[in-house]
């Protein structure tokens, strides 16, 4: 689903700051991957480099069969629209929006038409739980139901990959795990979820984990799960 | 970690073919309305003050060229109202500078002329002044004319009798007079009561009406109008016929031609009032001043467009500075935006699209309040209110020029704007 080879990322240039010296990894589909390291180790690079929000100073990325530094800015957008779904630490949902219309506006530029977003933003807030708030708008959500509305929103074009930056970074323990738990039911369901995160104990509870720092992986980590 | 270049599964080149076959979808024109529109719908205060400016600037434009319209055309309708086909004959000066006269067969003269429908005339007394009672100081004349005329002449110069009664047959040879409108003002005499009477020449006339103004023929305004007859016998305004004493010359002759001779009749107007001396007669068509009136009031508008014009301008700049003020205020929106898959040329679209709606929005609501002010006004003054479709037509498409010029340079930041960076910020 995601490759990424020996990826670096170079910030300005008097003095150049290197934010990634050489990343390798792949993703693949049905895996649920904790990204972890300390602030400053390059984490929300690699996944702005993983959802193609940036371009790579060397190595390639490979998103969903498609090496992304062969495509334009339309082709990269495009990329994104089917292929990649964000969430976000702050949400980014929109105010005057209710939460159907904030997912619809998920497959808004993936060139779907109005009824169908709406039909399939309904369907994903049911996966999410929230089928009953989906004539709310964020001001009247919980910040756990909110991020929910934000993950239902990624998952609305069914990508081949969910990028999740600090998702639980805004919220209290209990909304947190419930996210936690809600990103495990959907990569039980088949989809493929990266998490950022800084958290080492949120991390430690997702099945691969992979350690930043300083720009590089330095640990990748595959824990069998108990079988129940 | 395995190089997935050295060799690509068949699946994964299927892959990148179908994504690089398939590059950003365009939204419906829905949708781009929508999502242009969400920085109007969420900001309303502030999209409405920055419209404002563009409101004023449009309404001035459609309010200016509405009246100028609207008075041109009640203008126009007066001038159609009382015809373009009064002539008028005066007396001139002859060649040496000598105050000329008119023959005193001028009238039948002209009115043998085929293409003549009717004659009017009157006979300026200069030697007789009007006043209101005999103990106003002699001096104090008012400005006032004392003229003989005709007992047709209100219908000539198309005007009519406001109060009371105009000269008839009988009242012509008595002294009977009927005030023109700014004379009877001038005299202080409102209302026409049996028994009332101004002093006309060292005699107490009666007065029998007053006139409503004449547009064409404002000398008469300014008149006491008595019969020929009465000129000749109280005011001693005569002349000479034969050897035998008769009433007095005409000064001024009216004449309404046939509507498609006028010019034949103007041309040989002067010859025929006085075929011994053409040259002393000044001929003149009274609606020209009137039309040339309009295209003077046309003329001043330009002061009042300029003004609109800057109007536009400074809510241009107000513009432009709301939707920079938008794109830095609405950067995570933006990543967002692009995250979900936007391109930069959507995200242009987008800003351009709500600069355009927010001038437009402006621009609607000032044509609607120029045409509102137009009407209003037109029909205090009596006009039909007539918006020329240059003007609202003119507005929205300065408008929609406005948005988009202060639009493209926040449109072109914005698309600019990286995704990174934007969904950085908190």
């Amino acid at each position: 689903m995601l490759e990424l080879d020996a990826v670096t990322k170079v910030y300005g240039s008097e003095p150049p700051v290197a934010a990634l010296r050489g990343v390798g990894m792949t993703i693949r589909g049905g895996e649920l991957v904790a990204i972890v390291g300390p602030s400053g180790s390059g984490k929300t690079t690699l996944l702005q480099i993983m959802g193609t929000l940036d371009r790579p100073t060397s190595g390639t990325v490979r998103v969903d069969g498609a090496d992304a530094a062969r495509l334009d800015d339309g082709e990269l957008a495009a990329l994104r629209s089917r292929s990649i779904g964000f969430v976000f630490q702050q949400f980014f949902l929109a105010e005057h929006q209710t939460s159907l219309d904030n997912v619809a506006d998920g497959l808004l530029y993936a060139g779907v038409a109005v009824d169908a977003r709406r039909a399939r933003a309904s369907a994903a807030l049911d996966a999410v739980g929230l089928a009953d708030r989906e004539s709310f708008r964020p001001n009247k959500l919980s910040g756990g139901q909110r991020q929910r509305v934000a993950i239902a929103r990624a998952l609305v074009g069914e990508p081949a990959i969910v990028l999740a930056d600090e998702p639980t970074g805004n919220l209290d323990s209990a909304s947190g795990a419930a996210i936690l738990e809600l990103l495990e039911g959907l990569n039980d369901a088949g989809a493929t979820i990266v998490v950022i995160t800084h958290d080492r104990d949120l991390a430690a509870q997702l099945p691969r984990q992979v350690e930043m720092l300083d720009g590089r992986v330095v640990r990748d980590a595959t824990v069998l799960r108990p079988l129940l | 970690m395995r190089r997935s270049e050295a060799k690509p599964s068949p699946a994964t080149v299927e892959a990148a073919a179908l994504n690089v076959a398939s590059p950003a979808a365009r939204l419906s024109t829905r949708d781009l309305a929508r999502v242009a529109s969400v920085g109007l719908r969420t900001r309303r205060l502030r999209a409405g003050l920055s419209a404002l400016g563009i409101a004023i600037g449009v309404a001035s434009i459609v309010a200016v060229l509405g009246l100028s319209s609207s008075s041109q055309a009640g203008l126009l309708a007066e001038i159609d109202r009382l015809g373009t086909n009064l002539l008028t004959a005066k007396k001139g000066q002859s060649l040496t500078g000598a105050e000329a006269q008119l023959p005193l067969t001028a009238v039948p003269m002209v009115d043998r002329v085929d293409a003549v429908e009717q004659v009017a005339d009157t006979g300026t007394v200069d030697d007789a002044d009007a006043y209101r009672n005999p103990f106003i100081p002699v001096a104090a004349t008012s400005g006032l004319a004392v003229q003989a005329a005709s007992l047709n002449l209100p219908g000539v110069i198309g005007t009519e009798v406001a109060q009371g009664e105009f000269l008839n047959a009988a009242t012509a040879r008595e002294p009977v007079a009927v005030l023109g409108a700014a004379a009877a003002q001038r005299l202080g005499i409102d209302r026409v009561y049996p028994g009332e009477r101004i002093w006309v020449g060292g005699q107490w006339f009666y007065v029998a009406g007053i006139l409503e103004p004449a547009e064409l023929a404002e000398e008469i305004d300014a008149s006491v109008l008595v019969g020929y007859a009465a000129a000749r016998r109280y005011l001693g305004y005569a002349g000479v016929s034969e050897g035998e004493p008769t009433i007095g010359p005409p000064s001024t002759i009216y004449v309404r031609a046939q509507t498609d001779e006028v010019e034949e009749v103007q041309s040989v107007l002067a010859r025929t009032a006085n075929p011994e001396a053409p040259n002393e007669v000044d001929v003149s068509q009274p609606s020209d001043a009137l039309t040339a009136r309009a295209a003077a009031e046309s003329a001043l508008n330009g002061l009042f467009l300029g003004l609109g014009a800057v109007a536009l301008l400074v809510g241009a700049v107000g513009v432009a500075n709301i939707m920079i003020i938008s794109v830095l205020e609405r950067r995570s929106e933006i990543g967002l935006r692009r995250a979900l898959g936007a391109t930069r040329a959507q995200i242009r679209t987008q800003f351009l699209v709500e600069a355009v709606m927010l001038a437009v929005s402006g621009g609607a609501a000032g044509v609607v309040a120029g045409v509102a002010a137009t009407v209003v006004y037109a029909s205090t003054r009596g006009w039909s209110a007539v918006i020329p479709p240059e003007a609202w037509a003119g507005g929205i498409v300065a408008a929609v020029t406005i948005g988009a010029f202060a639009g493209l340079a926040p449109a072109i930041r914005a698309a600019s704007v990286s995704p990174t960076e934007a969904l950085r910020t908190v």
